[in-house]
């Protein structure tokens, strides 16, 4: 415990010198971030998961825990799958729009409680209303990872295939469905036609 | 006429902080004392026109005029008085111009404080101020000017100020948290002045403290208020919800809080002196970065204002300069500064270090966090998942661990401390805080809970070790009576300041783990319990207020069968923009919160309603109130601190901080 301590380095000056550069180099590393990301859009994240499909084992069920949620039980049709917890603010602000477009325009849309506690999760969706065909519960955010979530609320677009043919990061609301929206008609219209 | 005078108010101040970014340097480089000087009735002439501009713009919005653009989109003839004041920061242009007046005021306040510090330091400052300042002032006359016109034809009536900040917390939050912003400006252009200088001494380290200290305050208060409008506001019963807009406002706070404590040890003990500039540095550019995030749009947040990608890229070019300027400069002198001294391992030096190094992992925890989607592309993948349980995963036991510390930092002397007497100090607090937090649980609840337990036993830690100091302090003094005096406000400051952060802590605790939320649909005459009350709907009443029509639940809360309150909560249309706002009924208490909110209308006169049990929620912002407090307090006890001491006195330890 009586062993003093000599603070200052035994570095040589042009060591030190080097270090005293390293904050500079961080600060222009960042600005040059930065300046990339301005203007682009931080609601659209390009995911390298387009086009391949969602995994073949989603997890189990929110509401019930013995059933075990698989591709198929997409039963066909193309779904929203929407990220969502109870701790996201911005999900209980996204809710009510998904009970508005699951009940006026019937989009199938399929829940990933993300990061939960099943109880609160299921009080939530009594309280608030549940837009969702069926959630998955993934406590573990296996499937999150899986599908590259970054955060919550975050929806994918999956065709009748189950597979993802879109991303949006954020709100879905009134401003931004409307970009989805065109896209899953499509995917309506191709299912409708075979 | 009124916006045009404000106009050419703010290019004057443009015009000034241009001289006093220039010729109090000028007057450094050829030994002129006159133009060294001038840097006084320039900092004073900037903040008096910045003063008419933004009288300007107020007059603007409590006339109506309509033909200023930026009335127009924030006002309403039909907004009420108090609230055309605030909506002057309403939004982008307002809140800038607001940002610069802080600025100019910061830069008053330094030169009028300042006069007796070396001149070359005097011009220094207040030249590194000017600099910021022209930075910003071209930036808000450029792409943000608020007194841009629609002429010849004025609009008839405005869009109303956004009805989520038609509120008294909204009103006196974004100010607070600007003075704590912008107040680091002060330790910023302190520390660039050291640069040039090529020196630090302990008298540099005491003229920044009480000003750091000053503006950690008041952004502390900022903070503060917004976590408690969000609370009330939003409806939700939240009070952090680690969005980005909250996280940058936490960065500079942790950043700065660091730098209070290393500019601590450089004054006491001449050590972490390039750290500390560094720290000064990094505090205020992390409060630019706070003011870019929420203006450039490249984050998603539930608070971001309307954004435009030139302001961001003039916005990022001024921080480039600004931060990457002083890192060249900090780069090329630091060096110069090093610090060579010898402390042993159980001392307050090392506590300290261990303060700085856990606030810098906690620092970089959140700004990870919060800026993890700007990685993604450069780390190539995307396998990343962050959210409030990352925040609450990492955080909240880094924050634990400096609590547990900073008991200890309490008690510890400076250079060195035989550690049985340490022992000897802490033991008491010890078991004082180990009783109470496993008791405390039990007493509150009935059972065991080991995150509450923790925030109790911290709580007690920090109170006991507090008085542990303070007894030894006390003892040490010959006259026990004048020896509570003589500790000085700078002391208790530091100890109040530290009690509140526990304060805050087990409140965070507690209202994590106790609250109940109960959502149920209730017909009038409907009646439930929660915490112990009973709520009973009375129904609803219909009311008019100045610029809203609402609709008002009226519930009563009964406790053992008498009712305490009428809890009435709103649901609010603002008729301008016809927007639908929730209005929460909170009855406030030390130990509790009640709080009901408004959901939807269901049939037959019944409501969705909301209704919370916060236990101990008040404590959290009691404790910032504390820490704010505290820092004032300490910022108080240094005032004297501006008159530099004669040579041999400067090398002359304190017995304290």
């Amino acid at each position: 415990m009586n062993q003093d301590t000599t603070v200052a380095t035994n570095w040589s000056g042009w060591r030190w010198r080097l270090l005293l550069l390293l904050p500079m180099v961080l600060a222009f590393g960042m600005g040059a971030l930065l300046w990339k990301s301005i203007g682009t859009d931080p609601n659209r994240l390009e995911s390298n998961l387009i086009g391949k499909p969602i995994p073949e084992l989603l997890g189990p069920s929110l509401l019930d825990q013995q059933r075990l949620l698989q591709r198929s039980d997409l039963s066909g049709q193309p779904a929203l799958l929407n990220v969502w917890a109870t701790w996201c603010t911005s999900c209980a602000i996204e809710h009510p729009y998904l009970i508005q477009i699951a009940k006026l325009e019937q989009v199938r849309i399929i829940g990933i409680n993300y990061h939960d506690k099943r109880p609160q999760a299921i009080d939530w969706l009594n309280r608030l209303g549940n837009p969702y065909a069926f959630t998955v519960f993934d406590q573990q955010g296996d499937l999150g990872i899986e599908l590259g979530v970054t955060g919550a609320p975050e929806t994918y677009l999956v065709d009748a295939a189950g597979i993802i043919r879109a991303r949006h990061v954020g709100i879905l609301n009134e401003r931004t469905w409307p970009q989805l929206r065109q896209k899953y008609q499509q995917l309506i219209a191709d299912v409708d036609s075979q | 006429m009124i916006p045009e005078l404000g106009h050419l108010a703010l290019i004057l101040a443009l015009c000034l902080a241009i001289a006093l970014a220039v010729v109090p340097l000028f007057g450094n480089a050829t030994s002129q004392l006159r133009l060294q000087v001038a840097a006084h009735p320039l900092a004073l002439g900037q903040g008096c026109m910045l003063l008419l501009a933004y009288a300007a713009l107020t007059v603007s919005f409590i006339m109506d005029d309509f033909s200023v653009v930026y009335v127009v989109a924030n006002s309403n003839s039909a907004l009420p008085l108090p609230y055309k004041f605030s909506a002057v920061w309403g939004s982008h242009e307002g809140s800038l111009l607001l940002w610069v007046v802080i600025l100019s005021l910061w830069t008053i306040a330094v030169s009028l404080l300042g006069k007796r510090l070396p001149l070359l330091m005097q011009a220094r400052v207040l030249a590194v101020m000017g600099m910021i300042s022209s930075g910003f002032l071209a930036f808000t006359l450029l792409t943000s000017n608020p007194f841009k016109r629609y002429l010849p034809d004025a609009a008839i009536e405005g869009a109303d100020l956004n009805p989520l900040l038609q509120d008294f917390g909204l009103m006196i939050h974004p100010p607070m948290l600007y003075m704590g912003y912008v107040g680091f400006s002060v330790a910023f252009a302190f520390a660039i002045a050291a640069l040039m200088d090529g020196k630090v001494d302990a008298a540099w380290a005491r003229w920044v403290r009480p000003w750091t200290a000053m503006a950690w305050g008041f952004l502390t208060l900022g903070i503060a208020l917004g976590s408690w409008w969000a609370y009330y506001e939003l409806g939700w019963g939240g009070w952090w919800f680690w969005d980005p807009v909250e996280n940058a406002s936490l960065m500079p706070w942790l950043s700065g809080t660091a730098l209070l404590h290393s500019l601590a040890v450089s004054e006491q003990r001449r050590l972490f002196k390039s750290w500390t500039l560094l720290l000064a540095i990094l505090t205020f550019s992390l409060s630019l970065l706070g003011t870019f995030l929420v203006r450039s749009g490249v984050l998603t947040s539930v608070h971001a204002f309307a954004t435009d990608p030139e302001r961001g890229y003039f916005m990022l070019l001024l921080l480039v300069l600004c931060v990457g300027g002083s890192l060249v400069l900090y780069a090329l002198r630091a060096s110069t500064v090093r610090s060579r001294a010898v402390f042993n391992l159980l001392s307050r030096e090392t506590c300290l270090l261990a303060n700085n190094i856990l606030l810098m992992v906690a620092l970089a925890i959140v700004f990870l966090g919060t800026l993890y989607p700007l990685f993604l592309d450069v780390l190539g993948g995307e396998r990343i998942s962050v959210g409030a349980p990352y925040f609450n995963f990492l955080f909240v036991p880094i924050m634990a661990l400096l609590l547990l510390l900073l008991g200890i930092g309490i008690n510890v002397r400076w250079r060195a401390m035989p550690s049985q007497r340490l022992m000897h100090l802490l033991r008491q607090p010890l078991l004082w805080a180990l009783g109470a937090g496993f008791a405390w649980p039990w007493v509150y609840a009935g059972a065991f809970n080991a995150s509450v337990a923790l925030a109790g036993a911290l709580l007690v830690w920090l109170l006991a070790t507090s008085v542990a100091d303070l007894w030894q302090r006390v003892q040490q003094q010959n006259n026990a009576e004048s020896a509570w005096w003589k500790l000085g406000a700078s002391y208790y400051g530091m100890l109040l300041a530290h009690i509140g952060i526990g304060f805050t802590a087990l409140g965070i605790a507690m209202v994590s783990h106790y609250s109940v939320e109960v959502s149920l649909r209730m017909a009038p005459n409907d009646k439930v319990n929660v915490g112990g009350y009973q709520f009973i709907f009375d129904g609803v009443k219909s009311i008019d207020g100045p610029n809203y029509s609402s609709i008002q639940a009226q519930v009563q809360v009964l406790k053992n069968g008498s009712v305490q309150q009428i809890l009435q909560p709103e649901k609010r249309h603002y008729n301008a923009g016809q927007q639908v706002m929730t209005e929460v009924a909170i009855d406030a208490g030390l130990w509790r919160d009640l709080y009901v909110a408004m959901g939807e209308p269901l049939a037959q006169d019944s409501w969705a309603l909301r209704i919370h049990y916060k236990p101990f929620v008040r404590w959290i912002w009691l404790g910032a109130l504390l820490m704010a407090f505290g820092a004032g307090l300490a910022a108080w006890g240094k005032r004297h601190r501006f008159i530099p001491l004669p040579v041999a006195q400067t090398r002359h330890k304190g017995i304290n901080s």
